[in-house]
């Protein structure tokens, strides 16, 4: 998860930007400190050849290093990353973006939307390798920042406020992102993943997301569902198809088909969502979901449910 | 010293002495006016509040030291980190360098025998510390604020931290920024009227520049910040919307105000610690400071640009390229006038005569540590790399280097080299330099690594984090290096505070400085200087001539001001003598009304509404006592 590891043209730039940057302050640094180093192999002895204490040596020295070189790098560094590599990471048009994302940050997960599909998920976005899409980021409470580093620089999430930042991988693969900033007691909690895919792995994702849910088959997934239905869950999870019609939690439609659960927390096995559902304040302290005391009959029924939930 | 006082001086000594004499024991202390007693009190104040700040950062640096820790639960460690934040920022750096060593330093340097405002300075004191206790109150009460030190909307408002920690922190900090706008209105007057008649502004000590520079930035931007935050009480407390937007308000009018203010405030921290800087090189390399009149310049001109760039805290919010191009272009302006000072700084040190005494080890260590934090500071106005950056650890390294490497190095270098002037005893000078090595090999142990944890992607304020993340191994040094600083430290205050009972008799001047306190004896007396010294450049310590003439006024009786609790007052800009001031004793007010004070501010934060209407009346009759017309003298 490092900006260093870039996987787009913008995450490349600014790393670019940083290894010269690091070039020239190191520079700078040693120059400094070399300074000073003089001064300790002088130190006790009175003044330095040909300086020593003619002022306007001296002064023309301050000038130099204090103003006369930094400015040439100040400027060098202005035009570079503030107007040429600024523009080039900006958010595009959506116009020239083959697809809009909203993903909007909640305490403590992400909800994400396809944009003119019937697709809702959770802490996962797909995307198509090699397309630029244009993400859109909300809130439904507080501020986040959105921020998958080895595709892009960050952006936050403000009330009543769309921002928008393009989303390009270069090579298929698994980025990770987490919010950026501060959101309250699991703000450490709320990361996702972007799964870059060919084009055909994402449009058959899509397509399986854009259906409703499955229907159980097991007995005991149904009963599972039953429980859901009528024992608290669906107050707060959607699942499409079903009755359920909750938006405080996030989505579970296709629950079965993502990788982890609580925004990249745990994996998501049968073993750990048992876990989760039994005490989500174990797991992630302070989490809107409470732990319901329904019996571990009841939330292994559940489990058998949510698991079929491909 | 006492090397055959000629009679006639010793009746002289003595009738100051009975003037400017106040009340012994505890009540003196409750009472004083004495801005070098004040200076004392906010010393071990603010060293009160950096220790608590301090274990707030040994308890982060502890839950961090692994992945998946629980020596804090999220909920404390949010807490931890908010309050850790609050405390360093406005209950010990700025108290400690204008209420401590401004306090102390500014009448002693310019000549003056106190501040302009005796009384009002004992007030800013006194409700300085009201407001620590009060938001210590709410620590320990289980309400401690938890949204961060700059407290972002909709996080802060009363839907997301219904609890009163909020409370408790924008309370206490109105309350504090009344002492700290009393103390840089002091300041200023007293730099602009009490200089030793012929201390023309040329005239004056670098390190008086700086504070007075900094006291505008704060009258400026205070403003800005107490807004900010009576908006958010409005909103908390009563009900109003300004920062919902589907009240129609707006979130962002929060980060605007409060970076308004903040970022002057990162100036404000570190300006006192430029001019410190600049008393201990000349002093330590025998030599002036080279290019006097640029430094002067700088340290304005830093303070007037800080307030031009707040907006580059806000890169990641989506502001118009526009907007962000600007705060990034003035953003880079303000690196000339600090590339100025650290360039004169190292020029003073490699053409002079360095001997490296503590204090000046203190001073390099600032040197390296500020040039450290200035770079990468420089990096975040490439706003991409901003973008990147931001709220992640590489902030967090950057702003550490900068407040604690920069701004607190100096206040530590600042203690060895005025410690024999304050006590009349020496420090362990081996002692010292082995405190400085422990604090300055902690600091980077602790905050280097913060910058490729940045750079692998960490976040900031994450309670903990997962073993997969690969952040284990650095977070552990980290965690090391805080408790080697923190030894550091303590050997630092354990150094000074044997030293204060067993260090060798110092004497009026054992470094041989360049400014006028070192001409006065160790401690002060009450009245600073027997005769108002004559001045004819900013090191006044170094002109014996004119040390020599002071000496003979003493003898002759001429400009003793021997009748009165007087002081004199000089023309702003060029200090040609103006009018003799009286100056008013010892008073118990500053304290009472203080105390009026935290009446208000606690009836508030109970939401008693008639109570704090009573309060305020009560508050208004202590002022009135504060304003009535002293005694006469006895």
């Amino acid at each position: 998860m490092s900006p260093l590891n870039p996987n787009s043209p913008a995450a490349h730039d600014i790393a670019t930007l940083w290894w010269w940057m690091l070039a020239v302050a190191a520079t700078v640094f040693l120059g400094a400190v070399a300074m000073l180093m003089i001064g300790w192999l002088r130190r006790d002895t009175p003044g330095l050849p040909f300086l020593g204490e003619n002022e306007k040596a001296n002064t023309a020295l301050v000038v130099l290093f204090g103003m006369a070189i930094p400015i040439v790098i100040l400027v060098a560094l202005f035009i570079v990353s503030d107007l040429v590599l600024l523009n080039e990471t900006d958010a595009p048009q959506a116009s020239s973006t083959a697809m809009t994302v909203t993903v909007t940050g909640h305490q403590w997960f992400w909800g994400v939307r396809y944009e003119g599909k019937n697709a809702e998920t959770a802490n996962e976005i797909h995307i198509p390798v090699r397309t630029p899409v244009n993400l859109v980021v909300h809130t439904a409470d507080v501020i986040h920042s959105f921020w998958v580093p080895e595709l892009n620089r960050k952006i936050d999430t403000i009330p009543g406020q769309a921002n928008s930042i393009e989303l390009y991988a270069e090579r298929p693969g698994v980025y990770r992102g987490q919010c950026a900033e501060f959101c309250g007691l699991q703000h450490a909690h709320m990361a996702f993943r972007v799964y870059a895919e060919p084009m055909p792995k994402f449009e058959a994702w899509l397509a399986n997301i854009e259906r409703p849910a499955r229907e159980p088959t097991t007995a005991e997934a149904r009963q599972g569902q039953q429980y859901f239905m009528e024992d608290g869950c669906a107050a707060c999870h959607t699942i499409s198809g079903t009755k359920a019609k909750g938006t405080v939690g996030p989505n579970l439609t296709h629950l079965a088909g993502r990788q982890t659960l609580a925004a990249d927390t745990i994996p998501n096995t049968p073993g750990d969502l048992f876990r989760w559902i039994q005490n989500p304040q174990e797991i992630k302290p302070g989490a809107k979901m409470p732990g319901l005391g329904l019996g571990p009959g009841k939330f292994h029924a559940i489990v058998a449910y949510l698991t079929g939930l491909k | 010293m006492t090397v055959s006082t000629p009679p006639a001086t010793a009746v002289r000594l003595n009738r100051l002495e009975r003037i400017w004499k106040e009340s012994p024991g505890a009540l003196g202390w409750l009472t004083t006016v004495d801005h070098k007693r004040i200076g004392i009190l906010y010393f071990f104040t603010s060293l009160f509040f950096f220790a608590a700040g301090g274990v707030e950062a040994l308890l982060i640096r502890t839950q961090l030291i692994g992945p998946n820790q629980s020596t804090l639960d999220p909920a404390t460690f949010n807490e931890m980190m908010s309050t850790h934040g609050t405390t360093m920022i406005f209950f010990f750096v700025v108290p400690m360098s204008l209420g401590a060593f401004g306090n102390y330093l500014l009448p002693l340097m310019i000549g003056a025998r106190d501040m302009a405002f005796p009384r009002l300075n004992a007030l800013s004191y006194w409700i300085y510390l009201c407001a620590g206790i009060f938001l210590y109150v709410g620590v320990f009460s289980g309400n401690a604020p938890s949204a961060g030190w700059f407290d972002y909307v909709p996080l802060a408002s009363k839907a997301y931290s219904p609890g009163p920690g909020i409370d408790f922190y924008a309370l206490s900090l109105l309350f504090v920024s009344v002492s700290t706008t009393a103390g840089a209105i002091n300041a200023i007057v007293t730099i602009f009227k009490l200089r030793a008649p012929g201390m023309s502004l040329n005239r004056m000590p670098l390190f008086c520049f700086a504070f007075l520079a900094v006291s505008f930035a704060l009258i400026f931007a205070l403003p800005a910040l107490s807004t900010a935050l009576i908006l958010l009480e409005l909103e908390r407390l009563l009900g109003f919307h300004f920062f919902i937007p589907a009240a129609g308000g707006d979130p962002i009018l929060w980060q605007n105000l409060f970076w308004i203010f903040g970022h002057p405030e990162v100036y404000i921290i570190i300006l006192p610690a430029f001019g410190i800087a600049t008393s201990i090189i000349p002093t330590f390399v025998r030599r002036k400071m080279v290019a006097w009149p640029l430094v002067a310049l700088a340290e304005i001109l830093v303070a007037f640009l800080g307030f031009g760039v707040w907006a580059h805290h806000m890169f990641a919010v989506g502001l118009a390229s526009a907007t962000t191009i600007y705060f990034a272009a003035a953003s880079l302006i303000i690196v000339i006038p600090s590339g100025i000072q650290l360039f004169s700084w190292i020029t003073t040190i490699v053409t002079g005569t360095p001997r490296f005494k503590t204090p000046l080890l203190w001073i390099i260590g600032f040197i390296v540590l500020f040039i450290m934090g200035g770079l990468s500071g420089v990096m975040f106005a490439a706003i991409p790399f901003d973008q990147q950056t931001t709220d992640t650890y590489f902030v967090v390294a950057h702003f550490h280097y900068v407040i604690f490497g920069a701004a607190v190095f100096p206040l530590l270098g600042g203690m060895y080299y005025w410690f024999p002037k304050v006590t009349g005893r020496m420090y362990y000078e081996t002692w010292g330099k082995v405190s400085f090595w422990l604090t300055f090999i902690g600091t980077n142990i602790t905050f280097f690594p913060m910058h490729i944890l940045g750079l692998d992607g960490m976040p900031r304020r994450n309670y903990t984090y997962g073993p997969e993340m690969g952040w284990t191994g650095l977070n552990l040094i980290e965690t090391l290096g805080a408790y080697l600083l923190a030894l550091g430290l303590l050997s630092v205050f354990a150094n000074l505070a044997i030293s204060i009972f067993k260090g060798e008799k110092a004497g009026n001047d054992p470094f041989g400085g360049d400014t006028l306190e070192w001409s006065t004896t160790s401690p002060p007396p009450a009245y600073n200087y027997a005769v108002i010294p004559k001045v004819s450049s900013p090191y006044a310590m170094w002109d014996t001539e004119d040390r020599e003439d002071d000496a003979r006024n003493l003898e002759l009786g001429r400009k003793t001001l021997e009748q009165g609790h007087e002081t004199p007052a000089s023309t702003a800009v060029d200090a040609d003598w103006d009018e003799v001031l009286e100056m008013p004793s010892h008073s118990a007010w500053p304290p009472i009304v203080a105390l009026g004070m935290t009446g208000v501010f606690a009836m508030i934060i109970l939401e008693q509404w008639f109570a704090a209407a009573i309060a305020t009346v009560v508050l208004a009759l202590t002022v009135a006592g504060f304003h009535l017309k002293e005694p006469e003298e006895a």
